[in-house]
């Protein structure tokens, strides 16, 4: 069960080797980093500014002045694709970030506290992951109105309850390992069984969850934009030029077809990228394509 | 049995009542009062006074919420905010479209699902075994309303070959079925890939005991000892990935259905928050929450029945 934790320090070395060693997870990391450096380098490398509106240039095809195209609004979609890299990035990191704090916090408590507060926290993490969440996070914007700061928020309730799981899982199985009860026996406090035994243990398994969660967050964060309930346009979300292009479907179909290529791109990496990571990093499932 | 039976369904009613409890309490969280969250911005403060009063919001909160379980175990969701129609009406009315393409997506997805998954088996390490499980990779990994506007250009645009909008005519099966083919595809697509690599994975684990050895031995193929014996095995453990799945089916049929503007409880609830009609939005959640208890709540039931080992989990 613990596997992962244990083979954690001798396979580390070789995770950079071992990773471009495997096609599928190579494909995944060049995916990954031209999508960190689109959405880093955003300012400099779009060639138009993204929300600057040219009204004779609408619905242009892809051509040598706009590599993409142009929307509706004579926006150049190449520059909005570019910025959308930055968005879509930004928004993911920052609510699954929140998220795992939360999840590792809440999972800590659960595993390590009273047994009546394990209990309250089990029946609230499995209500909420065994529900169809996205009707909840409707609920939510319902109440709170669309808009960035909703949709992180939205997305750290989703998602936090796997996390907080996970940990709670592996907290459970750590307290009763005999170095934490020798060390118990010796009189240390929670607070340093906690922060000195269980933290660094607990904290590899999480990062491998959020990194295959990200795809994920990308999804519903350009899904929501897309129904117009996530970022406000202008914004150049990839949600946001998919919908406006829904809009001029027969009239201008190339905003679609370039729209969604981004998105199918970025998810795939990031997927890849986490199948491959999980392959090296758990030696069990080494040389399996499948897990 | 009885008492694994008792706990379970005791589980998904305290579940039950902890998220009507949340819904309703959401409410208050808010600045302002229901009542003008519910009307809208519009609202006169007549029609507001009206409202609260209607709605029971002089009464004492624990009042209110034991009146909205009351209301809400006859069957009565609260009213469209707009139009003032029953909600339960309204979902009763548009569910049966999502239900439909939900089973339809699950249906195909577990087809392909297994045949790909056999296959992989079959060719286990072979370049075709790598080339599928790429494939079931991406396939999960596409968003499902990609896939949407996507096969929604080809075939209902470019190649007009079925409807681009709409869940076909009333009493019209033939256009009810060509309208369902792009949505169901879209939804189902993702399970494809999953179940194919559940089905693999399972399957393998099954190919390792000892009476397909034997199987094995007295000279049966491999695609006879799969069709044959191991798939039967393999399969069980997919029952309750299924009733999970239909879960995340049915979220993804929130933003395909807008794609296809498809009525149903996706288009139903994504217009209702965007007209902040509260009722709408809460009465979905709370129907879809209780559909989906009672799907998990029976696959659980049914998989306890077929392994007493599952029943003793719950118990202690």
């Amino acid at each position: 069960m613990s596997s992962a934790v244990d083979g954690a320090n001798p396979v580390r070395r070789g995770i950079g080797r071992a990773l471009v060693a495997d096609r599928m997870g190579l494909a995944g990391l060049v995916l990954v980093v031209a999508f960190l450096m689109m959405a880093l380098l955003a300012p400099w490398i779009a060639p138009y500014d993204p929300i600057a509106l040219d009204v004779k240039a609408r619905f242009q095809p892809p051509s040598a002045q706009h590599w993409a195209g142009t929307d509706h609004l004579g926006r150049d979609l190449l520059s909005r694709i570019i910025w959308g890299a930055r968005l879509a990035l930004g928004i993911a990191m920052t609510s699954i970030g929140i998220a795992g704090a939360i999840g590792l916090i809440l999972g800590l408590i659960a595993g390590h506290g009273p047994r009546w507060l394990d209990g309250i926290l089990v029946l609230i993490f499995d209500s909420m992951s065994s529900l169809p969440m996205i009707f909840f996070a409707l609920a939510v914007i319902t109440v709170l109105g669309p808009g960035t700061a909703t949709l992180i928020f939205v997305i750290v309730l989703v998602s936090f309850p796997a996390y907080a799981r996970l940990i709670r899982t592996q907290t459970l199985a750590l307290t009763q390992a005999d170095y934490i009860l020798a060390e118990r026996a010796m009189g240390a406090g929670s607070a340093r069984i906690i922060l000195i035994h269980l933290l660094p243990n607990v904290i590899g398994p999480l990062v491998i969850l959020i990194c295959m969660d990200i795809p994920v967050v990308i999804m519903l964060e350009a899904g929501l934009s897309y129904l117009n309930l996530g970022v406000k346009p202008p914004s150049p979300s990839w949600g946001n030029i998919l919908s406006e292009g829904y809009n001029a479907l027969r009239q201008a179909p190339h905003v679609v077809l370039v729209a969604g290529v981004p998105l199918v791109l970025a998810t795939l990496g990031f997927t890849f990228l986490g199948e491959g990571l999980r392959d090296v990093l758990d030696p069990r499932g080494a040389g399996r394509r499948w897990g | 049995m009885l008492a694994y039976a008792i706990r379970r369904l005791g589980l998904s009613v305290l579940i039950l009542i902890v998220v009507m409890t949340a819904m309703y309490g959401m409410v208050f969280l808010v600045p302002g009062d229901p009542a003008s969250l519910a009307l809208g911005p519009r609202a006169t403060p007549e029609l507001k006074e009206a409202l609260r009063e209607r709605m029971g919001l002089d009464q004492p909160i624990l009042t209110q919420i034991l009146y909205f379980f009351g209301n809400v175990l006859q069957g009565d969701l609260g009213v469209d905010v707009w139009s003032r129609r029953p909600v339960l009406d309204q979902i009763l009315e548009v569910f049966p479209n999502t239900l439909i393409l939900g089973i339809v997506a699950l249906g195909w997805a577990l087809i392909m699902g297994v045949l790909l998954g056999c296959a992989a088996v079959v060719w286990r390490d072979s370049w075709a075994d790598r080339l599928l499980g790429v494939l079931s990779v991406s396939m999960i990994s596409v968003p499902s309303f990609v896939v949407a506007l996507y096969a929604l250009i080809v075939f209902a645009v470019w190649l007009n070959w079925l409807p681009a909008i709409g869940a076909g005519e009333k009493g019209d099966i033939g256009s009810q079925i060509r309208a369902l083919i792009l949505p169901a595809f879209a939804v189902g697509i993702g399970w494809v890939g999953y179940l194919a690599r559940l089905i693999r994975a399972s399957l393998l684990e099954v190919m390792e005991a000892p009476h397909i050895r034997t199987a094995r031995a007295f000279g049966m193929t491999e695609r006879d000892i799969i069709f044959g014996h191991a798939l039967r095995v393999a399969i069980v453990p997919t029952i309750s990935v299924l009733a999970i799945g239909f879960g995340s089916i049915l979220s993804s049929a929130v933003f395909v259905e807008s794609v296809f503007s498809r009525p149903g409880i996706g288009t139903l609830i994504t217009g209702a928050v965007e007209k902040r009609n509260y009722p709408v939005v809460m009465g979905c959640v709370l129907f879809m929450t209780a559909f989906y208890l009672f799907i998990v709540t029976a696959a659980d039931l049914l998989i306890a029945r077929l392994d007493p080992r599952v029943r003793d989990v719950l118990r202690g």
